[in-house]
């Protein structure tokens, strides 16, 4: 039996009452009216018209939003099969046993994630420069073929995309892997190699199916993060959508139509349609997890 | 001995992944430091008869002095610290306490507010730009710093983060025993229930102030008057107009990401333990 609460009632509402005041105003508002905004065809924000579903017609026979979402989900591709990778890697180097200095060399790779999106967009900017840019200086450096005036930003923008998010978050992600290989039972791991498993066994038969938690986790959160890409390439790309519309993402054209055109009703539109690609990465997640765990 | 020459590849691979990592420092700091000419002439350190073969003289401050006497970088790092001080003081005050509220209060409504705290997780920032700028526009709060930071106060991820860690470190026993002695409840947040969760505040402080700091779309879109636009707004917009002054570029990325560099080196202990407790031991 639950003895009665001894607190004041009023006492947790008290503590509660900035999230839910800030909750109600600032989301559980702004939520109803997107849906609402999605359904009108708006000039700024004082005009507006109801226009039903046509922003969503509209939407999917707009070849600028397809082109938005094949680059986002290029990126999110990067994000998965190269970022993610290398945070793996950085973390199981770090989690060798014996290791020295692993804690500055965790720092070292942390390093890049304390810096702005907008900061990193400006320093890529005059790394990926031609001639002056660090980048092709260096790989001409070492492949004295490797032309000095390649064009990132003008022919690969979405390379310069990835390598640059490369730099930036896979420090971040190691961390968390880092977290989950250190909670690996040592025991398994020892148990396995008495049984013969060599270093490739041990790590596809102990390692990932330790670590898949926490890897479905990294790699929801890059998805979604992923999708929700605008800063780094509106800064590397001098507030633009780089040449050819290259850079365009979701959220960038969300933002060109609703803060440059003024369209707010198809800018919510496009946000509820981005909600729902997300929704959908989640609930993908969420079944391959439960499929997992027996 | 045998281990100590296994372990020679893994240095080298960590070795060549750190200087990756860290030479895009080296190249903003140097480029910071040298005028026009010698940022084409050299890649970093410009070349001289100096000691090892490096022209020091040449090295200037004159990037920075520009930075803060013919551009306003000064009234925007300013800006930049007010709204990053001001926005994760407050919210990690709201979400402290909101997570104490939900994680160790028994009353009706609960389970509803959990909902809520776990649905706002996973609502997209970019669904709410366009109707959270209508909003401000209603609530006449574009242009200020109110309409910047009153929506950023009570982030739901920072209410879990909090509930998740109050669950496990605040034992009810011990807010019993003070109510017993007759502590008020506020004095019992501040006196037992903050002290135990130190780690996890100076963390999500850390978090917030990072997030505030480096928040570029809010203040693009909120504000409009070029006094009030913090750091990150500030250089992008020097950029915009001084494209081809590289090293004046330079001076202003490395001023504005050396302040929270700093920070994060003094707490950056706690800041990885708290990072990480959430989604480990979750």
């Amino acid at each position: 039996m639950k003895s009665a609460p001894s607190h004041a009632r009023w006492a947790p509402w008290v503590f509660i009452a900035p999230f839910i005041l800030i909750f109600c105003v600032f989301t559980a508002w702004p939520l109803v009216q997107s849906l609402i905004l999605a359904f009108q065809q708006t000039f700024g924000p004082k005009s507006a018209k109801f226009v039903g579903l046509a922003n969503f017609t509209f939407l999917l026979k707009d070849p600028m939003f397809w082109h938005a979402v094949r680059n986002t989900a290029v990126y999110a591709a990067g994000a998965l099969f190269v970022q993610l990778p290398v945070a793996l890697g950085l973390a199981l180097l770090l989690n060798r046993p014996g290791l020295r200095g692993r804690a500055i060399f965790r720092l070292i790779f942390f390093s890049p994630s304390l810096v702005g999106l907008v900061f990193v967009g400006l320093m890529f900017f005059l790394l990926f420069q031609k001639r002056t840019g660090l980048i092709n200086a260096g790989l001409h450096a070492l492949f004295s073929s490797w032309d000095p005036e390649f064009a990132w930003l003008d022919h690969y923008v979405m390379p310069s995309l990835i390598i640059a998010s490369v730099w930036l978050y896979a420090g971040f992600n190691m961390i968390y892997f880092l977290a989950a290989l250190q909670n690996v039972s040592r025991e398994l791991l020892e148990a396995a190699q008495l049984d013969g498993a060599g270093p490739w066994a041990r790590f596809r038969h102990v390692v990932i199916p330790e670590i898949r938690p926490v890897a479905g986790f990294v790699v929801l959160l890059s998805v979604i993060g992923s999708f929700q890409l605008f800063e780094l390439p509106w800064v590397l790309l001098d507030s633009g959508s780089g040449p050819g519309n290259s850079g365009l993402t979701i959220v960038m054209y969300l933002f060109q139509t609703g803060f440059l055109t003024g369209d707010l009703g198809y800018a919510s539109a496009i946000g509820w349609v981005l909600g729902l690609i997300l929704a959908g990465a989640a609930f993908v997640q969420a079944r391959l997890a439960r499929r997992e765990t027996p | 001995m045998m281990r100590r020459f296994a372990l020679v590849p893994v240095y080298t691979a960590l070795v060549i992944f750190a200087l990756i990592t860290l030479i895009p420092f080296v190249w903003m700091l140097t480029s910071a430091l040298k005028n026009q000419n010698d940022y084409f002439a050299s890649f970093f350190l410009p070349r001289g008869d100096g000691w090892l073969g490096v022209a020091w003289d040449r090295l200037t401050l004159h990037n920075f002095r520009r930075l803060f006497t013919e551009f306003p970088i000064g009234r925007a790092m300013l800006n930049s610290w007010m709204l990053a001080s001001v926005t994760s003081s407050l919210a990690t005050l709201a979400c402290a306490m909101g997570g104490y509220g939900l994680a160790k209060f028994s009353f009706r409504g609960r389970h509803q507010i959990t909902s809520c705290v776990l649905g706002a997780l996973i609502i997209p920032g970019p669904l709410l730009i366009a109707p959270g700028y209508k909003l401000l526009w209603q609530l006449g709060l574009l242009n200020s710093y109110a309409g910047l930071i009153i929506p950023s106060l009570a982030p739901a991820f920072g209410v879990f983060l909090f509930r998740q860690t109050m669950l496990n470190s605040v034992p009810a026993e011990l807010l019993e025993a003070a109510r017993i002695d007759g502590a008020g409840e506020f004095r019992i947040f501040f006196t037992i229930v903050v002290p135990l969760v130190r780690p996890m505040i100076g963390a999500f402080l850390l978090i917030t102030f990072l997030g505030a700091w480096n928040n570029f779309i809010g203040p693009q879109i909120v504000l409009q008057s070029p006094e009030v636009f913090p750091l990150s707004v500030a250089i992008n917009n020097l950029r915009g107009l001084y494209a081809t002054e590289y090293g004046l570029i330079m001076s202003g990325t490395l001023v504005s990401i050396a302040p929270v560099m700093c920070l994060f080196l003094l707490l950056q202990r706690e800041f990885i333990s708290g990072l990480t407790s959430g989604a480990v031991k979750g």
